[in-house]
């Protein structure tokens, strides 16, 4: 049995969920000189809209920290040195490692293995993944010159570093600047992507809510007493739009190398906007939740998201996004597809107003619902006949809500 | 095609050559009317008579050393050491003179003897009587080391083994003899020395073996093939010279690499092979490389039950290969 020699340990930014490529340290649980334990708290790390304290992987002293709060650094890069009193030292836990098979394969095609899906031990990317995802590629050659993917497409509409006469210029003297957080970033670089790759069209329709809100009006107090969670309107519109996906799948599908993936299960995210950013939790398998099912894991998904506690599953295989945009007295809005998703759609405030009902005129509570949809994979004909179902469904709401 | 034991295949193998050719000359314990203590050369002191078919002393060192000076002087002898255990004492004749002769004597002597010896565990043989020790010799260069999984190459291999002008050694599984048969040509045909055979094609994991650990590999991608993994099975053959080429060729399509023998493990022929691949066809492999081998202990325990953790089985190397697929 080989023994290493106890030594400094190099501890490096952990990998914290799949596809992540870098993290921000948020702050030192321990400082210089501090003794730490085997699996005591060290530091708390950030990427990808999670955050997580990360223990340190063996008993010793911190010794010298390598990236100071607020460093954004990318997975296996160190963080720190810890040297333990006198056991063996752990290796540096690596990144994403690939076999040498795979990082020639990806090298020799000028594909990235981080971008292919793997099937390994611990989702390991194998040289099978590799050589299938070439094929698909020569299956479908693009028809436009594929974009370098180095490129990073935040920085691209950023002014050029090293440019300090410029970014000067650019900030007068009352001017605060701060650098992107770890989020901040994320949705840049993520709006950008969908902006940049799917010809976003957008649509609305008119939906007549007045026999939900009333039936709500009576109800929702004793199912506030009952559930312990409030009784809004969006599980009632992610009911509806769940079915409705089920019904028609191509609105539940993703464009993937030429490829339109109709997913098998329906994933609904639901964005929760933050004092930084926002976030999308995902309920999965909306379509086979009640509506008091779906207002219990809303409750719950939006108290994680607001307290931090998100993890990467409950962030990850959304199929299609709602967002209630309404709560902010919107009444339409264009939302930016999310997570190369086929569709969006937002609920935007329900407003009594004056409506034409047959020959006399009603006051009504009417909502918007407006749905971006990703132009290459769905036309007008989907989105008009999705739309219809899901109006149909909400405005048949009536006493007795079914919960 | 008649259906043969290796140990059947080994006699007629003997017997073949020995009428084809009047300078093969058989040398070993007990091997005269007795008909050696496995029965491979049963009846041939009967056929081919004291001269052809020498019983010799208990003295290994003097066997080979007569089969070398015999084999200078235009005989082709073929020896029988009982077991590769009893080896030993003829060390210094195979490895410092055997193996040396045609380069100590520039090319003007040569030597061509056959040294046959049984081998392996698993017939409660225990420290003096279960023994690999290929390792050992592939590690001598000048000789060659040959060690067939069946009865077909057994036979094949032999022929090749007596035609060749230079030192093999014939490592023959003893508890292959009675329980492996399988169809063997009538009559003498060679298969090559330093050629490995893919003895069964696929594409998710190489799994190289020789001997008899290579029909255990063989049963486990039986038993794999069920469960969706598809395994290549090479058998070397000869672990000396060792064919590379053929275990690259496979690497480069499956990028797994398993080897498995009975001998131990540390500083096997699996070490070897594994270095080979690693040199060659590092850009294709795509997991670690896994050997299997017997534990870096002292010998063969008697225990049965001891014994078999010691031994490789079909189990061991699915296992193995499993975790390798899901690499």
């Amino acid at each position: 049995m080989p023994s290493s020699e106890a030594g400094p340990v190099h501890f490096c930014m952990p990998q914290l969920g799949e596809s992540v490529t870098e993290g921000q340290v948020v702050r030192w649980l321990k400082q210089r000189g501090e003794a730490v334990g085997r699996y005591e708290p060290l530091v708390e790390v950030t990427s990808d809209k999670v955050s997580a304290e990360v223990p340190s992987p063996v008993a010793g002293v911190l010794a010298e920290i390598l990236a100071d709060a607020g460093c954004v650094r990318p997975v296996g890069a160190p963080l720190c040195v810890i040297h333990p009193p006198s056991t063996p030292a752990a290796p540096c836990a690596p990144g994403p490692r690939y076999s040498p098979a795979v990082r020639h394969l990806a090298q020799l095609h000028g594909i990235d293995p981080a971008a292919v899906p793997g099937t390994g031990r611990g989702g390991r990317v194998t040289r099978r993944d590799v050589e299938q995802a070439l094929a698909l590629r020569a299956a479908s050659p693009p028809p436009l010159p594929a974009a370098p993917p180095a490129v990073d497409p935040v920085r691209e509409t950023l002014p050029p570093a090293g440019d300090p006469a410029g970014a000067a210029a650019a900030r007068g003297s009352t001017d605060k600047s701060a650098p992107l957080s770890p989020v901040r970033r994320l949705i840049a670089q993520r709006t950008l992507i969908s902006k940049h790759t799917a010809p976003h069209a957008w649509t609305l329709v008119e939906v007549d809510l007045t026999g939900l809100v009333r039936a709500r009006e009576r109800v929702k107090a004793a199912f506030l007493e009952r559930e312990g969670v409030p009784l809004t309107y969006l599980p009632f519109v992610i009911h509806a739009v769940a079915r409705t996906l089920r019904e028609i799948p191509m609105m539940n599908a993703t464009l993937v190398d030429e490829h339109i993936i109709l997913r098998g299960a329906v994933h609904v995210g639901v964005a929760v906007g933050l004092e930084d950013g926002v976030v999308v939790p995902v309920i999965r398998d909306a379509d086979a939740l009640t509506v008091r099912g779906l207002a219990r894991a809303l409750h719950e998904r939006v108290d994680l998201a607001r307290r931090g506690l998100l993890s990467h599953r409950d962030v990850a295989d959304g199929t299609f996004t709602v967002n209630n945009s309404g709560a902010f007295g919107s009444i339409a809005s264009f939302p930016i597809l999310h997570g190369a998703q086929a569709a969006m759609l937002t609920l935007e405030a329900i407003v009594p107003r004056p409506v034409v009902v047959g020959e006399g005129i009603a006051i009504r509570s009417m909502v918007n619902l407006c749905l971006s949809f990703d132009h290459r994979v769905l036309d007008g004909t989907h989105v008009g006949r999705f739309l219809q179902r899901v109006k149909g469904r909400l405005e048949a709401l009536a006493e007795p809500l079914d919960l | 095609m008649p259906v043969k034991t290796y140990l059947a295949s080994i006699h007629d193998g003997l017997e073949e050559a020995m009428a084809q050719d009047p300078t093969i000359v058989l040398l070993g314990e007990d091997i005269g009317p007795r008909g050696g203590v496995f029965g491979a050369t049963a009846g041939l002191f009967a056929r081919f008579g004291p001269d052809r078919v020498i019983d010799t002393p208990l003295a290994e060192g003097a066997i080979v050393g007569v089969a070398i000076g015999m084999a200078m002087n235009g005989f082709r002898p073929v020896v029988e050491i009982q077991f590769v255990d009893f080896i030993l004492p003829a060390v210094d004749q195979i490895v410092s003179e055997a193996a040396k002769i045609r380069y100590r004597s520039n090319n003007d002597f040569h030597c061509p003897i056959v040294i046959r010896a049984p081998y392996g565990g698993g017939v409660h043989g225990a420290l003096y009587h279960s023994q690999s020790l290929e390792a050992m010799f592939a590690h001598v260069p000048g000789l060659k080391v040959v060690v067939p999984s069946d009865p077909h190459d057994a036979k094949g291999l032999l022929h090749t083994a007596i035609a060749d002008e230079d030192p093999v050694l014939f490592f023959e599984h003893k508890a292959a003899y009675r329980r492996l048969k399988g169809e063997v040509p009538d009559g003498p045909y060679e298969v090559p020395i330093g050629q490995a055979e893919v003895k069964r094609p696929g594409r998710d994991v190489t799994v190289v073996a020789y001997g008899l650990v290579l029909q255990h590999a063989l049963a486990a991608a039986e038993e794999l093939a069920g469960r969706g993994i598809d395994c290549e099975v090479i058998d070397l053959r000869s672990v000396l010279p060792l064919d590379v080429a053929t275990v690259v060729a496979s690497v480069r399509k499956t990028g797994r690499l398993l080897i498995a023998h009975e001998d131990h493990r540390i500083l096997g022929v699996g070490s070897e092979v594994a270095a080979a691949v690693a040199e060659e066809a590092l850009f294709d492999l795509d997991a670690p490389i896994r050997r299997l081998g017997a534990p870096f202990a002292p010998a063969m325990p008697y225990n049965p039950a001891q014994e078999q953790v010691f031994l490789l089985d079909a189990a061991h190397i699915a296992r193995e290969v499993e975790a390798l697929a899901q690499f």
